[in-house]
């Protein structure tokens, strides 16, 4: 085979000259077939057998090529149908470009999609560097500026705000350059001033929880059904006749809320409690005292007691008046009505009466001016709110607490009916059996008056003409001519109430009956002023006078008239007290206590049970010297008493323990009821009355 | 007992009206009452064979509207001592022989 090999590379290296000499263009490694025309040179030239004869002159020819930069195997004549012209047409010029060689790289550039979304990725890498050295610096552009400009002044402290300024820059843009000064990055680090923690608890009330019980069963089932459907008819039947009432009721909203139009209406109940608390918070130690305080050292003194000053009462109106009544409230126990007039007949001014309560000693609950002097008050037991007040100028006038008007709702005149001379007490009576208010008044006139308030009006009726039969003036012809006398206190029995006793000014009291209009069931030769029945025992009574004296007497029952009117009877007991006595009441709690004043401005308290000769308690309330005190009362249900005075000033004060002794009761006793424990006054007042009657001598005080 | 009871049915029976829901004792306020009660009429309505379902629907209900602790008990016959919160308390008779007390106590 080698000649053969031979052969072929020859001929090769043949074909390769002849190839040069042709188509030069083929040929790019000319360096190598010189190399092997040299060396084949060297052996003898072989003609191929299809070689071109060609003459010596044929092969000395020399053959112009033109080396042209055109692709030969570009077309030369492409040809395109234009539609414009409708026709083929041969394109002028043909693109020469040949691809020899093409290869696919990996470089971007920089400002292409690609470039910068590979920037980012790498930009998001280095800020994570950056951050922790992150300052405050808000002019990034600024910064970068000057970064970019290539020279960091400062050093360190700038390539640190570049770097803290750019990151933030990144972040915020994500697109701008990240010129992270490789030389001189340094972190910052700061820590902002955190507020102290502080604990704060707090414990809510819980809602509030109540207990509830009860059993079901079928039959209070049944049981509630049945009285809701009762009700259910009732309700229709009186849907009918409501009708009317809810107009009326609506009417009346309608005025109160016009009335309540002014501002000061709507406060005032406001106002009143907080008067009322301002004033219990003023006097909070009397409150205290009047309700707790127990004088303890009552328990030593056995035979003693006091009587604890609590609150005064003083109206700046009333202050140059006297008081000429006191009665407390029969329903509302802390409310007394006062009346202001004035005994000296010369003086004599306007009058005042005035309701006092105790939770506010400060002002009056409620006061009326009146034009005369008030000389007596009663307040309704039954009615609360109702009146009745007798003045120095004989007439007498109901007013009412709750509607405040100026004046009194009924007032007589002296065509009605009026006293002649003043009016000294006044005293409700029960509804009579029209049910009409009524009252007595008794008067120095000597009548007794009954007056009945009808629907608008007060009617009088002359129940006693107080005459002396005895003592008749002699008229010049010898006529007797009954003289008057003049009534100045009467009292009604507690149980009888038909039964009254009379004082008159003459010296006399007078046990009178409402059947008869001129004659005296008994008489007594007594000395005047007050007159109080005993609560508790049917026959005692209770006489005070200017004489100093207090006497008690007893009722007898045999009325025997023939005996005469003025058989003088001895009191039961008689009790000196140095000076004129205002006033004397009986104590409701017991039925051998009773209270007097006097006009040197003491307060006296005895106790027939105690001691039958001097007083428990003898004290001076008035304030001022030569006040004198002019009424006392109890109080129905605190241990309390009330003292008016010449000066307008009503004092309250508080019974200590020994003063207010009741008959203990024995020990394991069943609870007492109320006949019970009159029945035990009754007794109690009776062992004592027992023991005086036998000796009456020793009863002078 | 069984006498009783079968009178008093018989009595419910004649006398329709007493069907109707009375509340026997309730201080919650008016709303939230009418409200309730409803519940309980719905509830006792449709689960009229099975109490408890009938009481766990009235609290659920009441649980989700007025929150914390509801606690009902619908029955024919018992007695009970609660402590619940003021003025949330309901109890109410419905059907002639059912009761239901409902109260909040969480």
């Amino acid at each position: 085979m080698p000649p053969k090999q031979v052969k072929s590379k020859t001929a090769a290296s043949v074909d390769r000259k002849r190839s040069k000499r042709g188509d030069g263009d083929d040929l790019t490694e000319m360096g190598d077939g010189t190399e092997q025309d040299d060396w084949m040179q060297a052996k003898t030239l072989v003609k191929p057998e299809d070689q071109l004869e060609l003459s010596e002159a044929e092969l000395k020819e020399e053959f112009t090529r033109i080396l042209t930069a055109n692709n030969p195997h570009a077309p030369q004549n492409i040809v395109r149908y234009s539609f414009k012209e409708r026709q083929y047409k041969q394109t002028s010029s043909v693109d020469q470009l040949a691809v020899h060689f093409a290869l696919d790289g990996n470089l971007l550039h920089k400002d292409s999609e690609e470039a910068k979304k590979q920037f980012n990725r790498m930009g998001l890498a280095e800020t994570k560097e950056a951050e922790p050295a992150e300052g405050a610096e808000p002019s990034a552009a600024a910064a970068e500026e000057s970064g970019g400009e290539g020279v960091p002044e400062g050093g360190a402290a700038e390539g640190g705000d570049e770097d803290a300024a750019l990151a933030p820059a990144t972040k915020a843009g994500g697109k701008e350059k990240k010129l992270t000064n490789q030389f001189n990055f340094s972190e910052r680090a700061s820590q902002t001033y955190n507020n102290p923690f502080r604990d704060r608890a707090t414990v809510t009330e819980p809602p509030p929880r109540a207990s509830f019980s009860s059993n079901v069963t079928q039959w209070e089932i049944y049981d509630a059904y049945q009285e809701d459907f009762e009700k259910q008819e009732k309700s229709k039947e009186k849907k009918v006749i409501p009708g009317r009432k809810e107009e009326e009721k609506s009417k009346k909203k309608f005025q109160i809320s016009e009335t309540s139009s002014d501002d000061i209406t709507r406060v005032e109940t406001a106002a009143k409690i907080v008067e009322r608390m301002v004033n219990q918070n003023t006097y909070d130690d009397i409150a205290q005292d009047f309700k707790y305080w127990e004088d303890v050292s009552d328990e030593f003194r056995d035979s003693e007691g006091t009587l604890l000053p609590l609150w005064k009462f003083s109206f700046e109106k009333a202050k140059k008046l006297a008081i000429t009544s006191v009665c407390w409230n029969p329903k509302y126990r802390d409310l007394v009505a006062v009346s202001c007039g004035s005994y000296d007949f010369m003086k004599q001014g306007s009058g005042l009466i005035i309701l006092w309560t105790m939770k506010n000693p400060s002002f009056p609950e409620c006061f009326f001016e009146t034009d005369s002097g008030v000389m007596c008050l009663d307040v309704h037991p039954q009615h609360p709110h109702w009146i009745c007040a007798g003045f120095y100028d004989g007439s007498v006038a109901i007013f009412s607490a709750v509607d405040k008007r100026d004046g009194a709702i009924h007032r007589c005149t002296a065509k009605n009916g009026k006293h002649t001379d003043p009016v000294w007490q006044v005293r409700w009576q029960k509804d009579d059996a029209d049910n009409n208010m009524n009252f007595y008044s008794i008067s120095s006139d000597g009548r007794i008056c009954l007056w009945t308030i009808l629907k608008n009006e007060m009617v009088y009726q002359d129940v006693i003409h107080l005459s002396l039969p005895d003592i008749s003036a002699e008229g010049p012809d010898g006529i007797k001519v009954a003289t008057t006398g003049c009534g100045t206190a009467f009292d009604f029995h507690k149980q009888k109430d038909y039964l009254f006793l009379v004082g008159t000014e003459e010296g006399k009291v007078h046990i009178c009956s409402k059947a008869y209009t001129s004659h005296f069931i008994d008489t007594i030769d007594a000395h005047n002023m007050a007159v109080c029945w005993n609560r508790f025992h049917p026959k005692i009574f209770i006489t005070c006078s200017a004489d100093w004296t207090v006497k008690i007497w007893e009722m007898k029952d045999t009325m025997d008239k023939s005996e005469g009117a003025d058989e003088t009877r001895k009191p039961l007991f008689s009790f000196d007290l140095n000076n004129s006595v205002g006033d004397v009441a009986w104590a409701p709690y017991s039925s051998t206590v009773f209270a007097a004043v006097t006009s040197d401005g003491k307060a006296f308290v005895y106790d027939l049970n105690a001691n039958k000769y001097e007083p428990l308690c003898e004290q001076m309330v008035a304030q001022k010297k030569k006040t004198k005190l002019t009424h006392v009362e109890f109080n129905p249900t605190y241990p309390i008493v009330v003292i008016g005075d010449d000066r307008g000033n009503v004092t309250s004060l508080k019974l200590s323990p020994n003063l207010r002794k009741m008959k203990a009761e024995k020990k394991g006793a069943p609870p007492v009821d109320e006949a019970t424990k009159v029945q035990r006054e009754i007794e109690k007042l009776e062992k004592i009355l027992s023991m005086v009657r036998n000796q009456p001598t020793e009863a002078t005080a | 007992m069984a006498e009783v009871t079968e009178d008093k049915k018989v009595d419910a029976d004649s006398k329709r009206v007493h069907t109707y829901p009375l509340i026997r004792h309730s201080d919650m306020n008016d709303e939230m009452k009418t409200e309730a009660m409803e519940l309980c009429v719905t509830a006792c309505e449709k689960f009229a064979s099975n109490n408890e379902n009938a009481a766990k629907m009235i609290k659920d209900t009441m649980d989700k509207k007025f929150g914390a602790s509801w606690h009902a008990v619908v029955g024919e016959g018992y007695g009970f001592e609660i402590t619940h919160e003021v003025k949330n308390l309901l109890y109410m008779f419905f059907g002639g022989n059912m009761a239901i007390i409902l109260w909040k106590c969480s």
